[in-house]
């Protein structure tokens, strides 16, 4: 009841923007159906702790530690997405002015991307998390083109085919995951039940796990970003309405990875470590080598975002690659650290594009000075992404690496340390231009014309964000139960 | 139904997927490929039929209405619709040309066969033999993706994955629990309603595009 209760919420919040054409009221509906799934997503993570994993919907939702965290995680980003998000559809360039009818349209399939997430992390049966994740795709396509400029829309053709291939790889994954099921003597309705393929996994056929995990970690790689197959990730993260940025950024590629992290735990029981650990290294480098050098140069604050996204995803895989249970309680606190940072700053520069009318590093200019909120949660949201203390990604990342030396990945997190500090500088660098920055020549009027700073409901939640992720990286108590329940699920 | 004619209905209607993926590549004309696109989904139908009706599974044939529906009847009617305002419904340039993309999917059937191998013998059953098949229409269509660069094709090329993927379902496992198939099924069509509608957008913003010519957004 309480696993049906959170995922219907948010599709709540879903029916009364429909029903309030997308009037400001049912938007701020939309936030609290949002903020409930949150809550009760803590409540069922107490819970989980008390009494063990919970069951839903005859068996078809379950959830166990790790489904609840993430819930926490989804309910959390969502809230803040949402919150900011109550402007956005006023914004749509070609009409000053609020359009009831795409303002509906776009809390519609905010609510709907937000309910599949959370259909993909309590899905019990991994048949289901492969429709919910696709269902996903198909919501989010529109969000992203949904500026409708040329940009946007070139971003979401390339998202949606790209995307499509891939989830249609992890689809063949579960095809062979399940045959393999089959012949181990599973029953075929539940056969691809979370429960009974980790019951079974000892008897899987080796060599069909091995070509099913490389078709897993390749299809619902390619929704994580994983390099190589990140290419739709900064356009899509560049060209979608901050809001939706921030949910895929911080939450959308982590569920996939949540994904990856369940059918890990099958392979590790079926093949030993070894396989997974070896395939999530090379795509976990690979990342982080293409982010640093392709961070360097880059001329766009919210490509900048989104490939410091790629970077993360690669520091995940590694930690999921040591696969103990040290590093799995840290990947995840990286997953919850990471989404609240980035989607800070995704929701910021959306404010700054609005403030200033440009994306461009070069266009922005001592920010600090001249709009002191923006650039002051812009700087302090850099300085938790870049996992400066106290902020939990810090700590998160100090975990992991001890982890991956302890399991003899110890080269594996020095090459990471030097993209990890390749990425810092660049990422500095081109934040001293923003935020501090000679204010340079006066700019005609108009372009930076006299807007007024956000209002304080905006600011809000953005501080709350970032203290929320410093707190974390302080006082780990609140997780730290949760996070080690959490990892026992899929560690080695 | 007698095994012989089980199996040789089975191998027909599976080889009939292949063939209309080779006609694909084949063809110029937007018209004629949709058209073999829903031969290739009643097709896909037939194969859950024979499968279905060899193993008495009732979900199976529920499956089978289901992708009969969606990939034959409904899919195609839609791109018909949509590339009837196409006023370039032929793909003119083609990144690679018609002989040379024969002879591409004449190589990449061997490599389908060559890797399927493995999972046909651990399938073990006379329908897991035909898995192969299935795989050389996903490599089909993954070449259709990147040798072919109108809208439409491309959403054709994904519509070729797909088909071949749920064929190598069909066959090794004998499809997924109902549900599950019902689910993939109506991803599968609203993905493709989300392509038709890009697409068109595409068209009002910047004409009649081939989709290399989108070079906003690079680094």
């Amino acid at each position: 009841m309480l696993l049906m209760t959170i995922l219907v919420l948010p599709l709540l919040g879903g029916t009364a923007v429909a029903l309030g054409r997308g009037r400001t009221w049912s938007a701020w509906a939309a936030v609290a159906s949002n903020g409930g799934a949150l809550a009760l997503g803590i409540i069922a993570a107490v819970r989980v702790l008390r009494e063990g994993p919970l069951s839903g919907a005859r068996g078809t939702l379950r959830a166990d530690a790790l489904s609840v965290f993430m819930v926490i995680v989804i309910g959390a980003i969502s809230l803040l997405a949402s919150w900011l998000g109550v402007r956005t559809p006023a914004r749509a360039p070609e009409d000053g002015h609020r359009n009831p009818e795409r303002s509906a349209v776009y809390g519609v399939l905010v609510q709907a991307f937000v309910g599949f997430m959370i259909l993909a992390v309590l899905a019990a049966n991994v048949g289901v998390l492969w429709v919910a994740v696709e269902a996903t795709t198909i919501v989010t396509a529109f969000l992203v083109g949904f500026r409708r400029t040329r940009g946007s829309l070139e971003a979401s053709w390339k998202y949606i085919v790209i995307c499509s291939v891939g989830i249609a790889l992890a689809f063949l994954g579960t095809v062979f995951v399940y045959l393999a099921a089959l012949h181990a003597g599973g029953h075929s309705a539940h056969a691809l039940d979370w429960t009974s393929l980790m019951a079974h996994a000892r008897h899987f056929d080796p060599s069909l796990m091995r070509l099913a995990f490389g078709l897993l970690v390749l299809g619902y790689g390619t929704k994580v970003g994983l390099a190589p197959m990140h290419t739709w990730l900064p356009d899509a993260h560049s060209q979608a309405p901050a809001p939706v940025s921030a949910l895929m950024s911080g939450v959308l590629l982590t569920v996939a990875f949540y994904a990856i992290l369940r059918f890990k735990a099958v392979t590790d029981v079926a093949l030993g470590p070894g396989f997974a650990r070896t395939l999530l290294v090379i795509v976990g480098l690979l990342s982080l080598a293409l982010a640093a050098s392709l961070l360097i140069a880059q001329r766009d604050y919210k490509r900048m975002l989104a490939y410091s996204s790629i970077e993360h995803m690669g520091l995940i895989a590694l930690g999921a690659a040591a696969g103990i249970r040290l590093a799995i309680a840290a990947v995840l606190l990286h997953i919850l650290g990471h989404g609240l940072a980035k989607s800070v700053l995704f929701l910021t520069s959306g404010e700054i594009l609005t403030a200033e009318g440009t994306s461009r590093i070069d266009g922005v200019r001592s920010l600090v000075a001249r709009r002191p909120a923006l650039g002051g949660l812009f700087g302090v949201g850099l300085v938790a992404l870049l996992g400066l203390p106290p902020f939990s990604l810090f700590t998160s990342e100090l975990v992991m690496v001890r982890a991956e030396f302890e399991v003899g990945l110890g080269w594996a997190a020095v090459l990471a340390m030097v993209a990890m500090v390749v990425v810092f500088i660049a990422v500095v660098g081109h934040a001293r231009h923003m935020l501090l920055g000679p204010s340079g020549p006066p700019r005609p009027a108009g372009s930076s014309g006299v807007t007024a700073p956000p209002p304080r409901w905006v600011a809000a939640p953005l501080i709350g964000g970032l203290v929320v992720c410093g707190f974390i990286g302080v006082f780990a108590w609140p997780l730290s139960g949760l996070l080690a329940a959490a990892a026992r699920v899929v560690a080695t | 139904m007698s095994g012989s004619s089980y199996f040789s209905v089975l191998t027909l209607a599976a080889g009939t997927v292949l063939v209309c993926a080779v006609a694909i590549l084949w063809l110029a004309s937007i018209r004629a490929v949709i058209s073999m696109v829903a031969v290739q989904g009643a097709s896909l139908g037939l194969v859950a039929v024979v499968l279905g009706v060899h193993l008495h599974d009732a979900g199976l044939l529920a499956a089978a209405a289901v992708v009969v529906v969606v990939k034959a009847v409904v899919i195609p009617v839609l791109l018909g619709r949509a590339s009837g305002s196409d006023s370039g419904s032929r793909e003119s340039r083609p990144l690679v040309n018609v002989p040379a993309s024969l002879v591409a999917s004449a190589a990449l059937i061997v490599l389908a066969f060559v890797t399927g191998r493995g999972v046909a013998h651990f399938v073990g059953t006379r329908a897991g033999a035909l898995v192969p098949i299935g795989i050389a229409t996903m490599l089909i269509g993954f070449f259709v993706l990147v040798a072919r660069r109108r809208p439409t094709f491309q959403i054709v090329g994904l519509l070729m994955v797909d088909n071949g993927i749920a064929l190598t379902a069909f066959l090794c496992t004998a499809g997924f629990p109902f549900l599950i198939e019902l689910g993939v099924s109506f991803d599968v069509l609203l993905g493709v309603v989300v392509l038709m509608v890009l697409s068109q957008r595409l068209r009002l913003e910047f004409g009649d595009v081939d989709l290399d010519e989108l070079q906003e957004l690079h680094d």
